[in-house]
């Protein structure tokens, strides 16, 4: 497990090395998404270990995210007399963006095969 | 014996506290979401912040004082964005199978992000600080923030609308494409990750495993599509 952490961490050291040093306009740790995606590659295969990792790193996704979130809510001062207008834009741009992106790609991806068709959550 | 108010000194004191409160609210936020059968108003993410908002409002406690905690938390973004790489990879077959349909369906999404959410607040009269600073925001933070600083607007507020914006992709994305009758997981993951980067991402996942694939790739390519479109377009547009 150990061993796997460690892959992880070099690639996002890597990536963070990579975007500072190259100017990429990607942060580091997208840019170590990429070095190990290529490095699965080579290596044809995931292996358990890293699976095991990434798998439990990955399930609680949305708890790292809370620090951010409070550190945000507390600056929400900062929108001062737009809050409004830009609340508005906000929720308006959401609905339209998950909208055109969905249906774009409902239109032009290939027929789904079985395991990409619905989520049980999402069938009517 | 210590008095109350000591022990309260020695604890408020120790990183522990505060990082023991995020994992807390967390699992009451995802208590309260299962209860809720999976109600997108008690979004966990939002739920578990608005209780830590409270309770360090309620304590005087500055937010600086509770990162020394919750930093152990936010480290993990980064190794977790790694992560994202093994479902990508599990399902490369099925991305390479779309890759077309992937990029227009990408590069028209990163427009229609930064296109509307500008257009709206300008119609409705915000300042132009709030507009460079909401040009960027389905883009992935730190990418957001070094777009509106090149642009001029406030990296600060940007940080601000690009969260908002994860929160609300997660809240309003899986109940609207269901609603749209949009059920193939590549589209509603790809229109989830690409409208609300990691946090719309965590809820993709959720879904399915396809879902969170084309989510987390979403998220990376229209970080990239953001850095290069947006300043570009906004050259063109305004500063002609």
């Amino acid at each position: 497990m150990i061993f796997f952490l460690t892959l992880i961490f070099s690639c996002q050291l890597a990536g963070e090395l990579l975007t500072v040093g190259l100017g990429l306009p990607v942060p580091g740790p997208v840019a170590g998404m990429a070095l190990l995606f290529a490095g699965l590659l080579i290596h044809g295969g995931v292996p358990d270990g890293l699976a095991r990792v990434a798998d439990g790193l990955l399930r609680h996704l949305a708890l790292l995210f809370v620090p951010a979130g409070v550190g945000v809510m507390l600056h929400a001062g900062l929108l001062g007399r737009d809050w409004l207008p830009v609340s508005i834009a906000l929720v308006a741009s959401t609905v339209l963006t998950l909208a055109a992106t969905a249906a774009v790609m409902a239109w032009l991806a290939p027929p789904p095969r079985a395991d990409e068709a619905a989520p049980p959550e999402a069938r009517g | 014996m210590r008095g109350v108010a000591d022990i309260w000194t020695y604890l408020s004191a120790s990183p522990l506290i505060h990082l023991t409160l995020t994992l807390a609210a967390y699992q009451i936020g995802t208590h309260l979401y299962r209860r809720g059968r999976g109600t997108p108003l008690l979004n966990p993410v939002l739920v578990a912040v608005a209780l830590i908002v409270g309770m360090l409002t309620m304590t005087g406690t500055a937010y600086r004082t509770y990162f020394d905690g919750a930093q152990f938390v936010h480290f993990l973004l980064g190794p977790a964005t790694v992560a994202l790489a093994v479902p990508l990879y599990r399902h490369f077959e099925t991305v390479r199978r779309s890759a077309g349909a992937i990029l227009v369906s990408l590069v028209t999404g990163s427009l229609t992000a930064s296109a509307s959410a500008v257009g709206i607040a300008w119609v409705l009269g915000a300042t132009p600080q709030s507009l460079l600073s909401l040009a960027p925001k389905s883009a992935t933070a730190p990418v957001a923030m070094g777009i509106t600083e090149q642009l001029g607007g406030l990296p600060s507020l940007t940080a601000v609308l690009v969260i908002t914006t994860g929160i609300l992709g997660a809240m309003i994305g899986p109940p609207l494409l269901s609603l749209l009758r949009i059920r193939d997981a590549r589209a509603r993951g790809l229109a989830i990750g690409t409208t609300s980067h990691g946090i719309g991402t965590a809820r993709a996942i959720q879904e399915s495993e396809v879902a969170g694939a084309f989510s987390g790739l979403a998220m990376g390519l229209n970080a990239l599509a953001t850095a290069i479109l947006l300043p570009l377009l906004w050259h063109l547009l305004f500063a002609a």
